[in-house]
């Protein structure tokens, strides 16, 4: 089984990458789709209506988006073997831009919407740079400047990623994604899969439920708004 | 490495929405070619540029195939931004940047690598003979008008991204000097393919491809055989064009045209 793991900003674009996908594969591979969201999601329903495949959803309402992900993701795989899938599709809900969902033995995607503004993939570079590849989407929307502009941020998050423009809807240039798909190693070992990046620092007080503001009233991780510039330090 | 330059870019046929094989052998489009793209609203205009924007190999709806210098292209001018030959103005295209023009255009440039100082100047000065409405570069990309910043974009694409190819999709709505616009094409030398429904445009082209039913269906060459029709288009859209800035300025036309 291969695992395809679909990150990325809401309104990005995943799941119009995702039903491209499956348009491309549909008939050749087995595929299962999970869908993580925190509060509500439709995905899944639609999916498994236009395409007919397994597909499964999971509310991580007030834990982590993406530490929900990762901490399911091992029954999914044991869930979409049993589905007899050979491609398992996860998508990240979308909102947590400091984690970066991806693990080993899966291709990591992260689709960027070409309309979030120049500086958008620097201040998202947590996802950006731990996914093997970078879909643009929404590339017919913006000026050629800008695409350009959008291109080279990606490229200083990190150069070596595997860049595909695409208006998703219409599926343009996606062939190179295709491609990569086709060319990722399947799953060896589920027990031996882990996360690919270091998740942020442990819990602060807030996480836990108190509401106050200022760091007065917390303890764990404080921060003094001078000294505040350095809460996380990804990769 | 020494960059690809592009002598001609073919395309194949592939098939019609009812999955008819295209009744033509081959396209060829070479550079000063100027190119119109006719037809009614999904007969599909905008797949046919879509095609050639992504350098097609059977593997969009249409089925074509798009060649350059006679051969499937090299991945590297598919697919490295710095390589790749194509510009694509879209009907859709905004510019998002809260930037002023000069800080855009210099942020293109940076991205681009050239030296922003005089292509600046020269970007600014070209999109001003495309347009009635000055852009100045202290204005901000987002205040510009439909016309200002079609007519910065056109000028961005021939001086910054400097690309070969140019596809502008129905740009014709926005309030441009065409012919100013076609003429300066033609000098650059660049190959240029309009999706339009504007009568002039079409009739300034050299050719005109005509698409139904998601099918190139005819190529027309009409040399001079247009000629008089041209004329008549053009004043008619010379006075369209004095009867929009008489409206503009707050004239009554109550003495007829």
């Amino acid at each position: 089984m291969r695992l395809l793991i679909v990150a990325g900003p809401p309104s990005a674009g995943k799941t119009a990458v995702v039903r491209q996908l499956l348009r491309q594969f549909a008939g050749r591979y087995r595929i299962a789709y999970l869908k993580i969201d925190v509060v509500q999601a439709f995905e899944d329903e639609e999916l498994e209506a236009e395409f007919g495949i397994p597909t499964k959803k999971v509310y991580s309402g007030d834990l982590c988006p993406d530490h929900t992900g990762i901490m399911v993701l091992a029954d999914a795989l044991a869930w979409a073997g049993e589905e007899k899938a050979d491609l398992l599709i996860v998508e990240s809900a979308g909102l947590c831009l400091r984690c970066t969902p991806y693990t080993t033995q899966s291709l990591g995607i992260v689709v960027l919407p070409a309309v979030s503004g120049t500086n958008a993939p620097l201040k998202m570079a947590p996802m950006i740079a731990f996914a093997d590849v970078a879909v643009v989407t929404k590339t017919d929307l913006v000026s050629q400047a800008e695409k350009e502009v959008f291109r080279e941020a990606i490229r200083r998050v990190t150069p070596g990623i595997d860049l595909i423009e695409t208006n998703a809807i219409e599926g343009t240039g996606l062939r190179y994604l295709f491609r990569a798909v086709e060319a990722c190693p399947e799953v060896a070992d589920p027990g031996a899969i882990v996360l690919r990046g270091t998740p942020p620092l442990g819990v602060c007080t807030i996480c836990a439920g108190k509401k106050e503001i200022g760091w007065r009233h917390h303890f764990g991780v404080v921060r003094t708004l001078e000294a505040a510039d350095e809460l996380y330090r990804g990769d | 490495m020494e960059p690809i330059r592009i002598e001609t870019i073919t395309i194949l046929p592939g098939t019609a929405k009812d999955g008819r094989p295209e009744p033509f052998d081959e396209l060829v489009i070479r550079a000063g070619d100027t190119i119109s793209i006719v037809g009614p609203t999904g007969s599909g205009k905008s797949a046919l540029i879509n095609d050639i924007e992504v350098f097609a190999r059977q593997d969009t709806v249409t089925g074509r195939t798009v060649l350059v210098n006679g051969e499937a292209p090299p991945e590297l001018i598919c697919r490295d931004p710095a390589n790749k030959p194509i510009a694509m103005i879209a009907q859709t295209s905004k510019c998002l940047a809260d930037l002023r023009v000069r800080q855009f255009l210099a942020m293109h440039c940076a991205a681009r690598g050239l030296d922003a100082g005089r292509t600046v100047d020269e970007t600014i000065a070209l999109a001003n003979e495309f347009t009635g409405e000055a852009v100045g570069e202290e204005m901000r990309m987002t205040g510009l008008s439909g016309g200002q910043t079609r007519a910065l974009m056109i000028a961005d694409a021939l001086l910054v991204s400097n690309t070969p190819i140019i596809l502008l999709d129905e740009i014709e709505n926005a309030g441009i000097f065409k012919n100013r616009v076609m003429a300066r094409l033609r000098e650059f030398d660049r190959a240029v393919l309009f999706v339009t429904h504007d009568p002039f445009v079409a009739l300034l082209s050299d050719r005109r491809i005509v698409m139904r039913n998601g099918a190139v269906v005819d190529v027309l060459e009409p040399g001079d055989a247009e000629a008089d029709a041209l004329g008549a288009v053009a004043a008619m859209d010379g006075l369209l064009h004095e009867i929009r800035e008489r409206l503009r300025a707050g004239e009554l036309l109550t003495g007829g045209l």
